[in-house]
């Protein structure tokens, strides 16, 4: 079954639609940096270029990418902090 | 009756005393291998990733690079410095009057950020001779890429600034520039970690992952 914001626990939502690079990363980043340990942050953005640029961050930064969506032109992104 | 010289050659054929036989010499190795590379591994992701950016340049379209750069690999969690050189020092203002021109910069578009798509899709084809003649063309570019990119999500470079000092993204001036251009410190931002030379950018560099001239 495919992770999304309904079977996930999500503990925070960002709204990065219409944000251009770098900007969704920056905002999740700083976003993540108020969360604890478990807890998932939701990202929805509108950039086709974060797809790639957050499975990126999370394998750098060793967060979890448990869901990374997409519909209609909106990018939905679960992420779990290490 | 057996000799000690026998005895030795008879059970160790290849050995000196201090050395392994080869058997040992085996497993030895293999032990070696495996750690050095688990040791490496650790050691690889212990790190912390690290940049040094130069930025020379001061126009908006050359603005970008350095502080989208910066803050992304801090927030990757790398640790950042920019030295600021020569005309790269007008990032580091509090007043961030930048301006960009398609003068001399042919691959710069220039493109209506105002009216239907069609039109916005126009390259507008503009002569050198209008480009330098006409008196507030920079400005008209300056606007124009400004709004072009608040339209389509694009961060300011105040706003890329910001977020890379939040960041922890440090900034170092060029102390030469400041003297030879005649710039005012107090025009600069208070964020400043140093007014330094390259003598002090260079093991910066050296110990860095990334290094990049702008």
């Amino acid at each position: 079954m495919r992770a999304t914001a309904e079977t996930v626990q999500v503990t925070q939502t960002l709204d990065a639609k219409g944000l251009n690079c770098p900007l969704p990363i920056l905002k999740a980043k700083k976003a993540i940096s108020g969360l604890g340990a478990g807890d998932v942050l939701q990202v929805v953005s509108t950039d086709p270029g974060s797809v790639a640029d957050f499975a990126s961050f999370c394998r750098q930064t060793g967060n979890e990418l448990a869901a990374s969506n997409a519909a209609d032109g909106v990018f939905e992104f679960l992420i779990r902090k290490a | 009756m057996t000799n000690v010289t026998s005895l030795k050659t008879s059970s160790e054929p290849t050995t000196s005393p201090g050395e392994f036989s080869p058997a040992e010499r085996q497993k030895f190795d293999g032990w070696f291998d495996a750690r050095f590379e688990q040791k490496m591994r650790e050691r690889e992701a212990a790190r912390t990733p690290s940049m040094a950016i130069i930025a020379t340049k001061g126009t908006i379209d050359w603005a970008y690079p350095p502080f989208i750069l910066a803050s992304t690999a801090a927030a990757l969690g790398y640790d950042v410095s920019i030295f600021f050189t020569f005309y790269g020092l007008k990032l580091l203002k509090k007043d961030l009057d930048l301006e960009v021109t398609p003068l001399g910069n042919p691959a710069m578009p220039m493109k209506m950020p105002i009216g239907p798509d069609w039109f916005r899709q126009i390259d507008w084809p503009i002569p050198n001779f209008v480009k330098s003649n006409l008196p507030g063309f920079e400005r008209m570019a300056t606007a124009l890429m400004k709004r072009t990119f608040r339209q389509k999500g694009v961060a300011s470079i105040e706003e890329l600034r910001e977020l890379s000092v939040e960041a922890g993204v440090k900034l170092y001036a060029c102390q030469m520039t400041v003297d030879a251009f005649g710039f005012d410190k107090p025009d600069f931002i208070s964020d400043i970690a140093g007014w330094v030379g390259a003598a002090s950018f260079l093991p910066m560099a050296q110990k860095s992952d990334i290094t990049l001239f702008i």
